[in-house]
């Protein structure tokens, strides 16, 4: 029977599942073969913090939504068009968010007696109703994926283990996708293990098969390429994106990157994408706690070295006291901060805004520090690169903020060329620049040169005591001190002069209201604007990358709107600041849930706002 | 190289100008008259040296030496030079530090340097207390020591450092003390020339806040009886009359007078070995009670073992040669890529 094909503009999928189900990867898998189909994509991994809870049960769900279309895609969608639940509990778990008439596909295998306890299902949804108003596909995945796997002389658990792909197979039928990139996939994963390269192939097609043979659909769906900006593309993954921004930074200024952290999430996976990149030049350390890893970046920059570290809330608090001697010893280094859900260990796995006054007020006494946010997880790579372009060129520790949501969400980049990034300059000096060596000697933008141990004549020791002006001697000196702290000050303000001015994202220029955010909130922040702009609601978005100091024409965007919402996924930080800055009213819109806004609470908070619907 | 190099410098081009403000009195004055005495003798440009410190007495140390140097932040020095001798395997760096700094408040660090190896120097000035915030009891306090946090008396068990160090597979300890300069720069130099990391303890009078601490080992009329000092290859021989000396009962180390025993009987030191290094830590016994044993002086262990910064260069190589040196553009790129007209 021929089945018709049915366009669609965009798809709102979640794969959902046991954490040992391999959802993140099926979904990885899935994300990248539509990205070669040239879609443009938002993903969003929501996992839990146990590596392996108990099976079958709430706590364990592993999701992995994305939304993929021909349109420009710029969050991972509200609510799903597609259901995949590998279990009664995942089913359970993302039920809400599926769609009024929208599909959900089962896997009956895990709707047992057993698996309906573990979700705490006094009745079964398949039979009592619940399902009604949408569109039902049952199979028996462990089944199928057993008999086609019955020759291969796997174990069960082999075999059970390959599941997943026959899922993702039916999936690529249903979209109308071919294989090939996941077969290449599979023989790269398993190049040590042939028997799993065939058999995972074969379920794959075995999945891929069902959906043709099996009476299932009415239709097959379609999803062209998208209409992106001209050029060559490829999917990136939030830490992957900084990870690539530090290792272009560190060729772009010809210095050696070394990178020491310590394992948290979710910051690790910068860790594990730097080491891969040793052919760089690139040395990463993995120290023996947080402070350690602080102080070995402070180390390397002390050797001319490009040092960075990454944590998350917990561990950047831990290396409060290093950032402030690195403040002080006035060396370049970037501290990137991957939120979560805080205070203390919090939210492992879940996503916050929340650490934004840490970062700029996080240290005893005077400590003030650049700071650089990224907004979507391609944007990683600017804010990576931003941020250790600001470091080496100014002489200072600079923070990086990246959250959760964006670290390991992933979307289409058009990477750059090396030509076209931005030249960094690092500020050797390699004689005297007086009659003796002065090593808090300061350009016209307060910045001080780079003295790297093995260079004869300019011997000199520094240190966390406060210093006295230009010869960096200890001092005490009351007038010193004071001179010092301001010197500190002007020196990061400074910085304003050498970021590129504020944009308006989208929108209006003027008006009632200003969207004014930063980070991961960007892409729903977008989506909502460009609604609300659809329907006639004038409405501006100013979007943040640089928070320490603002781009100096902050001020007078601010001041062509009369209401400036800021909605931030914390109980109100960046709203302080500007209140404290600009002296205007500010309105936050929080979100504390340890999940990104909705598109509609975006703009249900525009339309409250504006006078003129 | 290394005479060519330094035979015009002397101990004074690694004084800086800045005024010495330990307390007068203080052992430190000692310590860096013979450190900046060797430093002529390694053979290593003045610029290729830094000295890095933590938080205490000992620790403004790096402001008195003319090289490249950090005052750092309290227990830190270790993990700071770890960074240093990652990126800058060919400096020689020097980590000075206290009881405090480096087995309280930074003793996870040193555990974790010593086991990494870095080809480095450790200088751990004990001097049993903490002398910069005026006088509480330290991690090698006595037990029942009373200081101004203890009128009645420490509970702490205190470490045995060395001990510590070896637990934590260190590949070279020994001790000296800041009232002997003659073995001190001994010490300092067979440190130096250890490629690892060498942890030296020093015995470090306080005079302000501990006033002879160790003096039962110093002082002439008691030095002799007190303490053993270790020669490579040489049997264990103390006493005023040099007439006592160590056997190995099965694994128990006995004194015993050498009128009573042959000569090769004695345990004869050899620094590689293990297993008597770790009897040797244990020569740690109160001097006031009956029958102790002499403290130990000198290198108790030394054992060649790669260095973190080495294999870490290799890796690096390894990697340029397998894969090529790293070009951004590939990178950039990846390996999946589509275009969009």
């Amino acid at each position: 029977m021929t089945k018709e094909v049915e366009e669609k503009r965009e798809v709102t999928i979640v794969f959902a599942g046991d954490s040992g189900d391999g959802i993140q990867l099926t979904g990885t898998q899935f994300t990248n073969t539509n990205a070669l189909y040239g879609n443009d994509i938002s993903t969003f991994p929501n996992y839990p913090a146990e590596i392996r809870a108990p099976q079958g049960t709430l706590a364990g769900v592993s999701g992995f939504q994305l939304q993929f279309g021909s349109v420009q895609i710029s969050t991972p969608g509200d609510e799903c068009d597609v259901l995949v639940a590998m279990n009664a509990a995942a089913f359970k778990v993302n039920f809400p968010r599926l769609k009024k008439n929208g599909t959900v596909i089962i896997n009956i295998d895990g709707f047992n007696a057993r698996n309906l306890k573990l979700a705490e299902y006094s009745n079964n949804p398949l039979e009592d109703g619940t399902l009604n108003d949408f569109r039902t596909i049952q199979i028996d995945v462990s089944k199928m994926t057993r008999t086609a796997l019955v020759d291969s002389g796997l174990g069960k658990k082999e075999i059970d283990r390959s599941r997943n792909m026959f899922v993702l197979g039916f999936l690529y039928y249903m979209y109308n996708r071919n294989l090939a990139g996941t077969e290449e996939f599979i023989k790269q994963k398993f190049a040590k293990k042939p028997e799993l390269i065939d058999a995972n192939i074969k379920v794959l097609k075995a999945g891929y098969n069902f959906g043709d043979t099996s009476e299932t659909f009415t239709s097959r769906y379609n999803v062209k390429a998208a209409k992106l900006p001209s050029g060559e593309y490829r999917n990136i993954m939030g830490n992957q994106a900084a990870a690539l921004g530090l290792i272009a930074a560190s060729q772009q200024s010809n210095l050696d990157l070394f990178y020491g952290s310590y394992p948290i999430t979710p910051a690790s996976d910068i860790l594990h994408e730097l080491a891969k990149h040793k052919n760089f030049g690139v040395k990463t350390f993995q120290a023996e706690d947080e402070i350690a890893a602080m102080c070995s970046v402070i180390g390397a920059s002390f050797g001319g070295k490009l040092g960075v570290t990454a944590s998350s809330g917990p561990g950047i608090a831990l290396k409060g006291e290093a950032i402030g001697l690195g403040i002080m010893l006035e060396l370049p280094m970037v501290i990137v901060n991957v939120q979560r859900g805080g205070p203390s260990t919090g939210l492992p796995t879940k996503t916050e805004q929340a650490d934004l006054l840490q970062a700029l007020y996080g240290r005893n006494g005077e400590a003030p520090i650049p700071i650089v946010s990224a907004s979507t997880p391609s944007d990683c790579f600017n804010a990576a690169y931003e941020a250790c372009r600001i470091a080496i060129e100014h002489m200072t520790p600079v923070f990086l903020l990246s959250d959760g949501y964006i670290a390991n969400g992933s979307e289409p980049w058009r990477f750059p060329k090396s030509s076209e990034l931005r030249p960094i300059k690092p500020r050797f000096i390699q004689s005297k620049n007086g009659d003796t060596y002065l090593p808090y000697k300061r350009d016209e933008n307060l910045v001080r040169d780079w003295a790297i141990p093995g260079i004869p004549g300019l011997e000199h020791r520094i240190g966390g005591l406060e210093k006295e002006v230009d010869t960096g001697n200890v001092s005490y000196d009351p007038d010193n001190h004071e001179e010092m702290v301001k010197i500190r000050e002007g020196k990061i303000q400074k910085i304003a002069e050498t970021i590129p001015l504020q944009q308006i994202n989208n929108g209006e220029r003027s008006g009632e209201v200003l969207i004014l955010a930063w980070g991961s909130t960007y892409g729903v922040i977008k989506t909502a604007v460009e609604d609300c702009l659809a329907k006639g609601i004038k409405v501006g978005h100013v979007h943040l990358n640089y928070l320490s100091p603002f781009p100096k024409n902050l001020g007078d965007i601010i001041q062509q709107f009369e209401r400036i919402i800021i909605p931030e996924m914390n109980n109100g930080q960046l709203v302080k600041v500007i209140r404290d800055q600009f002296l205007i009213d500010a309105k936050g819109l929080n979100k504390i849930k340890g999940v990104p806004f909705t598109t509609k609470e975006i703009v249900d908070a525009i339309e409250q706002n504006v006078s003129v619907l | 190289m290394s005479e060519a190099i330094n035979n015009t410098l002397t101990a004074k081009d690694f004084a800086t100008d800045q005024d010495v403000r330990w307390c007068p009195g203080c052992g430190d004055y000692s310590i860096l008259k013979q450190v900046q005495s060797i430093m002529p003798d390694l053979g290593i440009k003045k610029e290729d040296i830094v000295f890095i410190s933590g938080i205490g007495c000992s620790s403004r140390f790096p402001y008195y030496m003319d090289t490249y140097g950090m005052h750092s932040i309290h227990g830190r020095a270790t993990a700071i030079a770890s960074g240093l001798k990652i990126s800058r395997p060919e400096l020689s760096v020097w980590v000075v530090t206290g009881d405090g700094d480096s087995l309280s408040i930074g003793g996870n660090h040193l555990i974790h340097m010593i086991r990494r190896n870095f080809d480095l120097n450790v200088l751990l000035f004990n001097n049993e207390i903490y002398g910069l915030t005026k006088g509480q009891y330290s991690p090698t306090s006595p037990a029942g020591k009373i200081t101004k946090s203890t009128p009645i008396g420490s509970l702490d068990h205190p470490f045995n450092p060395l001990k510590l160090c070896l637990g934590a597979d260190s590949t070279f300890i020994a001790r000296t003390m800041d009232r002997d300069p003659k073995h001190q720069r001994e010490i300092l130099l067979k440190g130096s020339q250890h490629v690892g990391t060498s942890i030296i303890e020093i015995y470090q009078n306080c005079n302000v806040f501990n006033d002879g601490a160790f003096e039962i080992y110093t002082d002439k009329g008691s030095k002799a009886e007190e303490i053993l000092i270790l020669e490579q290859g040489q049997p264990l021989i103390f006493g005023a009359e040099n007439n006592k000396g160590i056997v190995l009962d099965g694994s128990t180390p006995k004194v015993v007078l050498l009128e009573d025993v042959s000569e090769n009987d004695l345990w004869i030191h050899d620094e590689k070995d293990m297993f008597k290094a770790q009897l040797l830590t244990s020569f740690f016994d109160d001097p006031k009670v009956e029958g102790h044993l002499p403290r130990p002086f000198g290198v108790f262990y030394s054992e060649d073992r790669y260095r973190y910064e080495e294999a870490m260069e290799e890796q690096i190589q390894y990697a340029i040669e397998k894969s090529g040196k790293g070009d951004l553009d590939t990178l950039l790129r990846g390996r999946n890529v589509w275009e969009a007209e």
